[in-house]
């Protein structure tokens, strides 16, 4: 489960996407690589939802699900580009 | 201040921690307050075998220090070390570990509960509970948010 050789292994125009917890499991993947066509979160978003069955799209665009790139949250207007890392992070808690 | 965050899989040994903490800080610490998560075994009516805990490397590590920074801009403390564990966790196993030492007892027992209150809402994990209905991931509660909301901003 490594994340930087994951993100290595990403094509030129597209970027990692990893999933963690609740949504590894509903993609049922890590890591996925998606195609980068419009370099905003929003718009590498609207890519990923159309390579996800619908109870998977169902899982990663809930309410309370966020986007990191590069270990930052981010919102939909924020730029993302070839090489990021990109994480879809359910809701968190610790202790 | 001296500050430390670890996430491991393998258990933490308490005492030697506490006596670590206690010689890191010389005579400059008048009180460390400790705290020991563990694993409950039950969870609104259902019982719990165990709890899996995932994080994200760099990002939990990270907001674990945004955590124990915000404490030290409000507190004067000495030494601050988190210990936290991820992986397959049994009933009973210790699953956090929180060391605040300051000079006096008031910001050592304050900052260890500030700590401990924003880990559950603002740390990188995700935490499952392996119920006997099935496995369960489970978030931050309504009641957490009300605890760590209820820290004012510094002065």
């Amino acid at each position: 489960m490594s994340v930087a050789s994951a993100t290595a292994a990403g094509r030129a125009e597209s970027v990692a996407v990893h999933f963690f917890g609740s949504l590894r499991e509903a993609v049922g993947e890590q890591t996925l690589t998606v195609e980068l066509a419009e370099a905003t979160v929003g718009g590498l978003k609207a890519r990923l939802r159309e390579q996800l069955p619908a109870a998977a799209q169902a899982a990663v665009f809930a309410p309370g699900v966020r986007v990191a790139v590069n270990q930052a949250l981010v919102s939909d207007d924020d730029a993302v580009a070839t090489g990021d890392e990109v994480a879809l992070l359910p809701p968190v808690t610790g202790g | 201040m001296r500050s430390e965050v670890r996430i491991q899989r393998e258990d933490f040994d308490f005492g030697a921690e506490w006596a670590a903490c206690r010689e890191r800080c010389g005579g400059a610490a008048g009180a460390i307050v400790a705290f020991g998560g563990l694993v409950r075994d039950r969870a609104s009516n259902d019982d719990v075998r165990g709890l899996y805990l995932e994080h994200y490397p760099g990002m939990t590590e990270a907001s674990i220090e945004r955590i124990v920074g915000e404490a030290a801009e409000r507190w004067r403390l000495e030494d601050v070390l988190v210990v936290h564990r991820v992986g397959e966790l049994a009933p009973q196993a210790q699953i956090v570990l929180v060391l605040v030492a300051s000079g006096h007892r008031p910001d050592a027992f304050a900052a260890a509960e500030f700590v401990m209150d924003y880990l559950k809402t603002d740390a990188v994990f995700w935490k499952k509970e392996r119920r006997r209905q099935g496995d369960v991931w489970i978030a931050a509660t309504a009641d957490d948010r009300v605890r760590r909301e209820g820290w004012q901003p510094p002065p």
